[in-house]
């Protein structure tokens, strides 16, 4: 069975139609050839796949696309302007060299938007707490726990 | 911006921006017209004869294209996956080499052994279909621990190793240790195993293969570390296709850490399924199929004894090992624990006479290869345990029992094969005790008594053999590869310059160190530099990255090439300004003549090279592009102090790491950003090792019982402290950037430097890694 889907993603309106069974991962992936959005576990333990909808922060390998029907959808790809300046959070990162193979960089740069929204001006532990959502293997967090502090007192909350 | 500025300043990265915006292009990320999805049936069993295998039903669902089994590949001559290193056993035979067919013939020997495979339209239907695929397994026992299946009567995997055994390899001079013993004031022992790990790059591995009827040429993007061996194996040794019919690229991928290093048997299906079905063919593992089949690192049992005078000098060390090889030899299993683990049992002590025997066995398990440190870090377990244990039973202060056996005097031949060629142990010693306020130590300890919490301190001093390797003496060591890098550099006629390298980055930062080095030899502005690497379509040969070779190895190849085109360079600076050739220098981005003020920039003599009008053609072809291959004199000699503080809480067993301070001497340093990274992470997934990270098979069923990320626990931001980094630098003396290598140190150094914390909190002797607060706990328990 194939089902009709319609949702607006990174400010523009797309439909598709999918497999009912189909995650939104894989509609954003396959079917939206936006690619920033990884897969890295399937069962929600890395966060690879974080992605915005209605402005939270949500593992989208772990959700129907039908369940994002009619959403409002944020990916990576979404976040830097226009004229290809970086959101401040995407700025930290590489200023504090956040990110080295670059593959959780995504989904760990929407949620450390998320986390300094609902967690305006976190500690270092406040920050290493919340971020047990995401997995990297390169970086051993300390960059990425220094970019998110730093981007903290810039991101508008 | 001056020639040299870039050496040693953190730049930020080039490659930063598209892996920041989403538009990185990992293996999966390529779609290809016409594209099928491949889904492997795997072994359910980790041990079972396959009496039958019907794919009736598999090949009659929808959009099924077709169905591989064992008997086809058999049937194409598609050969087993090889070992890329001998080792020959004590009583001088070649190790037992089993064939490992890319899908199994008559027996599955691991959970996830590669049966069959599907191959549909979509990724559903393929994996509906594999669902449909029918195995008529007969299950026979297993056994999954190295020990056990090397006790008489334990079920054998191979017909060639009816005992399971691979190999017994030894290295050192027993009648010299045996000796020292005799005479030796104290022997400290120690049992210590070395927990098996699983890699986990947050990339799953991926293969993608498209074949052209046209020009007959077949291209495989796969998430590798090496595509150039990738391909040398897979054509040479497996496929029999011609090499130069076959491109492998491996565009960005997300992390590597040994895991990707290896040819594996999916890269071969889709490649050969690919022309088959005249289909590209698509397969990407699910984290399932990376915790089953991508080889597993470490997996020692080993018993270690080290003699001493009355005042804790060494005298000799003897160790015994039982390592685990998995059911199958991985492309570099042999010599992980052998040439690059025994080699290393010196550490940083004139320790005057070493033995080890190591015997590799076959289990029902995954295969075990190199990951992160890659026998180094089994090495510094093993010293840096007993050295903590020697200075337990001498009452002596750990770090003066250390300073006491230190090497002082370089270049130092060990008695275990290598020649160290610089080093200052001492001063990475002395500055990580300063960092980590080991002064303070004995207040923080009282301070954390009065809360009733348990307080430890450990180090770990750690060497490793980068910059893998003089290729005449691994080959003496029984590779069956060269292992030098090569490197080309084109300079454009604007001056512009693109770099091929054969290292491949993979997280590293290749595209910004190695710029940075180009940027400032040629005195160019660094955005004027691209390296590209990891096809072997543009570059023109490459042993990949591992073993943290890359700029020992390849950065020095780029060196040799840039040093082949300031030489050119200069002879036609010396035409264009009417001088003699050996009047012209280069610096600063330009050519003079020396002792004058004439001078011409580099990208001027760059676009004479290819705008010839005024040009020595009697002397110089035209053009400005050279290549070099460098094969290493001898390894590079990391080394490196780390100090851990733990705390630990006799409630609940939690250790909480109080304080991590990591000092290194990597020799120069191109990046100390990228560098201080590369710690960082090592670090991590030390500490892992030693508290959160371990693997576990059945010991009945052989099932994998830490088979996702719910039951294997990576660790996680909360896991870890942040960390205090320092350097010292004793340059290389044998590359011209005098480099030694930074990516694993953290991964050889941490577990040992953990583990002698958590054991000095508890005042016992050993603990298990991982040390989960249970294991912790239970050891409070147990002693009280």
């Amino acid at each position: 069975m194939t089902v009709k889907v319609s949702m607006k993603v990174n400010g523009k309106a797309v439909t598709g139609e999918v497999e009912e069974r189909t995650l939104l991962v894989n509609f954003i992936r396959e079917n939206l050839r936006l690619t920033g959005t990884h897969v890295g576990c399937d069962t929600a333990q890395c966060g690879a796949c974080t992605i915005h909808m209605n402005g939270r922060a949500v593992k989208s390998c772990n959700i129907l696309v039908m369940q994002a029907e009619g959403a409002d959808i944020a990916t990576i790809e979404g976040l830097a302007a226009a004229d290809g300046t970086l959101h401040p959070m995407q700025e930290a990162f590489r200023e504090h060299h956040g990110l080295q193979c670059g593959f959780c960089t995504p989904g760990m740069v929407m949620s450390a938007i998320d986390l300094v929204k609902t967690h305006p001006n976190p500690s270092e532990e406040t920050i290493r707490e919340q971020l047990d959502g995401n997995l990297c293997r390169c970086t051993g967090y300390h960059n990425i726990v220094k970019a998110i502090k730093a981007a903290s007192a810039k991101v508008p909350a | 911006m001056g020639a040299m500025n870039y050496i040693g300043q953190a730049v930020k990265r080039k490659e930063d921006h598209r892996f920041l915006t989403g538009n990185g292009q990992y293996t999966d990320d390529i779609s290809l017209d016409r594209m099928t999805y491949a889904v492997f049936v795997r072994s359910p069993h980790a041990h079972a004869a396959i009496k039958g295998i019907d794919a009736s039903k598999a090949l009659a669902a929808p959009g099924v294209v077709g169905v591989l089994t064992g008997a086809d590949l058999e049937r194409n001559k598609i050969a087993g996956l090889p070992c890329g290193w001998l080792i020959t056993d004590v009583n001088g035979q070649p190790m037992k080499e089993p064939a490992h067919p890319c899908l199994a013939i008559g027996k599955a020997r691991y959970v996830g052994d590669h049966v069959a495979v599907v191959i549909a339209e979509t990724w559903q239907q393929a994996k509906d279909a594999a669902e449909l695929v029918e195995v008529d397994y007969e299950v026979l026992p297993a056994v999954v621990e190295a020990v056990d299946a090397l006790k008489p009567g334990a079920p054998a995997l191979h017909d060639i190793a009816p005992d399971n055994k691979c190999y017994t390899w030894a290295i050192g001079d027993k009648g010299a240790v045996d000796k020292a013993f005799a005479q030796a004031a104290k022997v400290s022992t120690l049992d210590i195993v070395n927990n098996r790990l699983i890699p986990n790059a947050i990339e799953p591995r991926a293969a993608t293969a498209v074949y052209n009827r046209s020009s007959e040429e077949y291209t495989l993007y796969v998430a590798s570390q090496n595509p150039h061996v990738e391909r040398l194996l897979m054509t040479a040794f497996v496929m029999g296709l011609p090499e130069h019919k076959v491109r492998v690229v491996a565009p960005d991928v997300g992390g590597g850490f040994g895991s990707k290093i290896y040819l594996y048997a999916e890269d071969v299906v889709v490649t050969f399924a690919a022309k088959q079905f005249n289909r590209p063919v698509k397969w990407t593992a699910e984290r399932s199929e990376s915790f089953q089949s991508d080889a597993h690192g470490r997996d020692h049992a080993t018993k270690a004894e080290l003699a001493m005078d009355k005042d804790g000098n060494f005298l000799a060390l003897r160790v015994h090992t039982v390592a685990n090889m998995g059911a199958y030899l991985s492309t570099f299993a042999s010599c992980i624990p052998t040439i690059l683990y025994a080699t290393l049992l010196a550490g940083q002590y004139k320790t005057p006479a070493i033995h080890c025997e190591v015997t590799a066995a076959f289990t029902n398990t995954a295969p075990v290869d190199a990951y992160r440190g890659a026998g180094r870090p089994e090495a510094t377990y093993v010293v840096e345990r007993i050295v903590e244990t020697a200075a337990r039973d001498m009452k002596m202060d750990p770090a003066e029992i250390r300073r006491k056996n230190f090497i002082t005097t370089f270049p130092y031949q060990t008695p275990v094969a290598l020649l160290y060629d610089i080093g200052d142990y001492d001063a990475t010693l002395t500055e990580a005790q300063k960092m980590a306020d080991v002064k303070g130590y004995a207040a923080r300890k009282a301070d954390s008594a009065k809360r009733g919490k348990l307080r430890g301190l450990g180090y770990a001093c750690y060497i490793e053999a980068c910059g893998i390797a003089p290729s005449a003496v691994a080959g003496a060591l029984g590779a069956r590869a060269g292992l030098f890098e090569a490197g080309e550099v084109r300079v454009h006629p604007t001056g512009k310059v693109t770099v091929f390298t054969g290292s491949h980055s993979h997280g590293q930062g290749h595209e910004t160190t190695f710029a940075q080095v180009v940027a400032a030899r040629l005195g160019i502005a660094i955005e004027d530099v691209d390296i590209q690497h990891g096809d072997t379509g543009k570059v023109l040969f490459g042993m990949g990255t591992y073993g943290s070779r890359s700029l020992a190895v390849g950065g020095t190849a780029i060196v040799k090439a840039l040093d082949k085109v300031i030489a050119k360079g200069k002879k036609i600076a010396a035409h264009l300004m009417e001088a003699a050739e050996t009047d012209v220098e280069f610096a600063d981005g330009a050519f003079k003549v020396a002792g004058t003020d004439k001078s011409i920039p580099f990208a001027q003599v760059a676009l004479t090279a290819y705008v010839p009008h005024n040009y020595p053609h009697d002397k110089l072809e035209p053009g400005l592009n050279e290549n070099a291959f460098y094969d290493p004199q001898n390894f590079t000699f990391p080394a490196g102090s780390y100090v851990c503080e733990v705390e630990v809480d006799p409630e609940t067993g939690i250790t909480t790491i109080e304080s991590f301070t990591a000092v290194d001497d990597f020799g120069n340093i191109v990046n100390p950003m990228i560098v201080e990274g590369q710690v960082h992470g090592g670090l991590t997934q030390g500490i892992g090792q030693a508290l959160t990270e371990g693997c576990r098979y059945d010991p009945e069923t052989g099932q994998l019982v830490t088979g996702s990320m719910m039951d294997y626990a990576l660790p996680r931001a909360d896991d870890v402290p942040s960390y205090k980094i320092g350097t010292k630098v004793t340059a290389c003396t044998h590359n011209p950037l005098g480099v030694k290598g930074c990516g694993e140190a953290g991964a050889i150094g941490a577990p040992a430097a953990l583990m002698n914390a958590i054991t000095d909190a508890l005042g016992v002797r050993d603990l298990p890694m991982p040390a989960t607060p249970q294991t912790v706990w239970r050891a409070i328990h147990k002693k009280s």
